[in-house]
């Protein structure tokens, strides 16, 4: 069984590197570079969401930090791009550690939970939009050098294969999540707070310490966001919308498992994309705001539905036919 | 020898209701000791503050002489007190294995130790067949069953149930009566929590008797059940009085 | 003397904003107090209600304030039927399910309205839009003013309906015990349904007095919905006169702090009040112990 999981993650990350192989079209990388810093998002959301049952709605806060701290290390600072990378990753972290601090003491909860982490991506947004050592409104720039000891590739496939890398860095860690004492006493706390504490789970340890993995991992999509545009600001980085793909993903793929946030980042803008085409092409003019109306329509009928997401529903199926 | 588990003048106040008065209270080491009393009597009260999930206006709690009154819920189940709930708190979600693997997971760290530590438990309390079932599927007696489990899993030294038994039909109760023992068999002092009385009777080597929230009789089941206060609490004022004069005149 | 006019000026402003908060706000909490659910997609309802307001004027050449008499009934209507048949056969009756479904439901309306009706920010243009009430050496727009009474009105009109009408009571029944209030034969599902279109139909009122003098595009309401939320939390969740008074409170705060701090960091002051409250106070202020 363990084996079987470790053997598809290599499968896929397989997969996903020789896709880029076959052809040089640059919409299409464009495409999957996006897709794996969506991945890395929700993938960063699941861990605390998915298997912590703890809902954020405030993800963009970890997204933009660790944008942010990607950007600033190397424009304010001068820090070599591969140095500011893990520190990115570790500020993001450090700031899930003290959001899930203050809220978990606190003993916030389910919608209280989600309503609190909402507020403080948006005073990071504000703050990020004010303040003159975040570039104010007019946002950072980080200069374009493109060589890859700056991790600026001018063959885009290797900024692609940068980022599947950490991707599957982190289905590894999840599948470690799930055979550990950590994902289980998560897991316990997800299905009841009070009975996993009866079992010598220290609740608010793990919470903390799923929180900031949860923080690092989506700081990682933050950081590999700025690589890949050069350019940020306070909405791109610390926008609500980001923190919405972050949870959208993984519930639509599959919530609270290791490739759930895979899949769902996949279908979100595979499905973006095809809805934007169908609107260009078929009814004369683009519509903006169509495809996120789809997600829309597919999160409530995932919820009503699929509680486990296309996952979920695709081994339903299989259960039925077996 | 000091026993295995004391409290001492523990009290609980919510605003102007006294919960529990200056209960008292010993366990000794491998004994099954009882606390019983009629519904609302403050058991359930008395039972979290030993768990750690509340703390007491008053009063203290020692663990092997030491005091434990303020340890936070998972450090006593770290130093060996497990508790189950009345109100089964399964993990719906997860298998029975993976439930009990929660529990086994404190003692062992790596996933396969713990989940061979969950099937050995689950022998022990019968519910081996039902391993892979998800924990939602069970019916009550599986649950209570669960409960058991899943707290014999943290390899506890004191083992504190909560009104295992109610809920449970006649039959239920005579299986589940002799996985208790076993269990204190095994070397596991038990404090068991319960409002029905024959069960408690046959299993216990010293019971307590809680009403209002005061302690009014302690000792071995057989003095208990004859003590007057006792079956006033039970049934209602003046009901020893009557029983006696139902004896006389029969 | 100049700098206490406009001090002055800045507080009677900050207190008739905060009263059309209020206004948003009631429709939450009610909502809150009585499905314990928090709706997501209040800021979203909003937004839709003012693109009502503004189709009614510009194409119907309806005023705002008689537009309400007919957006009211229909936002009543339309937050029943969200409720009955979204929400509740949607979540399962699952706390973060709802919160899911109310997020759903915000994106829609959101995009639906960018679709309709682009990024563009519109506004109408009524001939009173511009006029003031002289108090002393105070100018009131004469629209807030009227808010201002309307907001405190419709709050009171909502308390009579929740204590003398049939299903006020049983709005309250629901409220404090659902179980209980099923079992003497209430509807639950229905009261729920009616709950949630009268939250609705606050925000059609709510809008119809805002149009007069604020600006509209398809994301306008993300700015009011977490002031609302704000408000709620800060009132007590689920308490009407919490809501009053929160309404008003964040008005003057954050009139008074875009006036001494900019307007920006006026904003960051509300959600700081909102995360403190929740982290050190959840019950609110005025909030009973939970």
């Amino acid at each position: 069984m363990k084996d079987k999981t470790l053997l598809l993650i290599a499968i896929v990350t397989l997969a996903l590197a020789l896709l880029p192989l076959g052809f040089e079209s640059n919409v299409v990388l464009n495409f999957l570079a996006f897709a794996m810093i969506i991945t890395l998002a929700a993938q960063g959301w699941n861990v605390l969401g998915g298997f912590g049952g703890q809902f954020s709605f405030g993800h963009a806060a970890f997204f933009g930090t660790g944008a942010y701290g990607m950007a600033l290390l190397q424009v304010r600072f001068g820090v070599n791009a591969w140095l500011a990378m893990p520190i990115a990753i570790a500020l993001g972290a450090a700031v899930g550690y003290a959001i899930g601090f203050l809220s978990f003491r606190a003993r916030l909860r389910g919608s209280y939970f989600a309503l609190v982490t909402l507020a403080f991506a948006e005073v990071f947004r504000i703050s990020a939009n004010v303040w003159s050592f975040t570039g104010g409104a007019a946002g950072v720039l980080v200069p374009l050098k493109l060589d890859p000891w700056n991790m600026q590739f001018a063959d885009k496939r290797l900024g692609y294969w940068l980022a599947l890398a950490l991707v599957a860095l982190v289905l590894l860690i999840t599948h470690r999540l799930r055979e550990s004492r950590f994902g289980a006493q998560l897991i316990a706390i997800r299905e009841n707070e009070d009975a996993a504490r009866a079992l010598g789970a220290d609740a608010l340890a793990v919470k903390l310490k799923a929180i900031a993995l949860s923080g690092g991992i989506t700081a990682a999509a933050g950081s590999l966001y700025t690589q890949k545009f050069l350019y940020l600001d306070a909405t791109l980085a610390y926008g609500p919308w980001i923190s919405v793909e972050a949870l959208l993903a993984p519930i639509i793929g599959g919530i609270g498992t290791i490739f759930g946030p895979l899949l769902g980042a996949f279908l979100l803008l595979g499905l973006g994309e095809v809805t934007k085409t169908f609107f260009a092409n078929l009814l004369g003019g683009a519509r903006p705001g169509a495809d996120l109306v789809v997600f829309g329509v597919l999160l409530i009928l995932c919820v009503a539905f699929a509680p486990r997401g296309v996952l979920g529903l695709l081994a339903r199926l299989r259960g039925r036919g077996a | 020898m000091s026993p295995l588990l004391r409290i001492e003048g523990l009290t609980k106040r919510f605003g102007g209701l006294l919960a529990v008065d200056d209960a008292c209270l010993q366990v000794e080491a491998g004994s099954i000791t009882g606390l019983i009393g009629p519904n609302g009597a403050g058991k359930t009260t008395l039972f979290t503050m030993i768990a750690g999930f509340a703390e007491p206006t008053q009063g203290e709690v020692f663990y092997k002489g030491e005091r434990i009154t303020e340890l936070p819920t998972h450090v006593r189940t770290m130093r060996g007190i497990a508790r189950t709930f009345q109100i089964v708190q399964p993990f719906a979600g997860l298998t029975v294995r993976e439930n009990i693997a929660v529990g086994a997971h404190l003692r062992h760290r790596a996933r396969a130790d713990a989940l061979a530590k969950a099937e050995e438990v689950a022998v022990q309390v019968g519910l081996e067949p039902l391993l892979d079932r998800p924990a939602h599927a069970l019916t009550v007696a599986g649950r209570k069953r669960l409960e058991l489990a899943r707290a014999l899993a943290t390899e506890p030294q004191l083992l504190l149930l909560d009104e295992v038994l109610a809920g449970l039909n006649p039959s239920e109760i005579r299986d589940m009566i002799p996985v208790v023992r076993g269990i204190r068999d095994s070397g596991v002092t038990i404090l068991i929590v319960e409002h029905v009385m024959q069960a408690v009777m046959s299993l216990c080597d010293t019971v307590y008797v809680l009403a209002e929230g005061r302690m009014i009789a302690a000792g071995p089941p057989a003095d208990v059940a004859r003590n007057q206060r006792v079956i006033e609490a039970y049934l209602g004022q003046g009901a020893a009085a009557r029983l006696r004069d139902g004896a006389a005149h029969a | 003397m100049l700098k206490l006019d406009i001090f002055l000026s800045a507080l009677a402003n900050g207190l008739m904003t905060g009263a059309v908060y209020a206004l948003i706000a009631l429709g939450l909490t009610l909502v809150y107090g009585v499905l314990h659910i928090i709706n997501f997609a209040h800021g979203a309802m909003l937004t839709a209600a003012m693109f009502a307001v503004f189709i009614c004027h510009a194409w119907l050449g309806i005023d705002p304030y008689l537009a309400v008499f007919i957006l009211t009934p229909l936002f009543f209507g339309l937050g029943y039927a969200i409720q009955r048949l979204v929400i509740s056969p949607a979540s399962h009756g699952d706390d973060s399910n709802i919160l899911l479904v109310t997020l759903g439901l915000s994106i829609i309306i959101e995009n639906g309205l960018l679709m309709g009706f682009r990024s563009d920010t519109r506004s109408i243009d009524v001939p009173y839009g511009f006029s003031v009430i002289e108090i002393g050496n105070l100018f009131l727009s004469t629209p807030k003013v009227i808010a201002f009474v309307a907001a405190f009105v419709v709050a009171g009109l909502l308390g009579l309906l929740l204590v003398r009408t049939d299903t006020g009571k049983a709005i309250r029944a629901v409220a404090k015990e659902r179980t209980g209030a099923a079992l003497s034969g209430i509807d639950v599902e229905h009261i729920y349904a009616v709950t949630f279109g009268i939250g609705a139909a606050c925000l059609a009122i709510a809008a119809c007095l805002l149009m007069p003098t604020f600006l509209v595009n398809p994301r306008a309401g993300n700015a009011f919905v977490l002031v609302a939320f704000t408000i709620v939390v800060l009132g007590g969740m689920g308490s009407i006169g919490g809501a009053l008074i929160g309404g008003l409170i964040i008005g003057v705060v954050e009139s008074l702090s875009g006036l001494y701090f900019g307007e920006s960091l006026g904003q960051i002051g509300i959600f700081l009040i909102f995360i403190l409250v929740l982290l050190f106070r959840p019950t609110g202020l005025f909030g009973a112990k939970a």
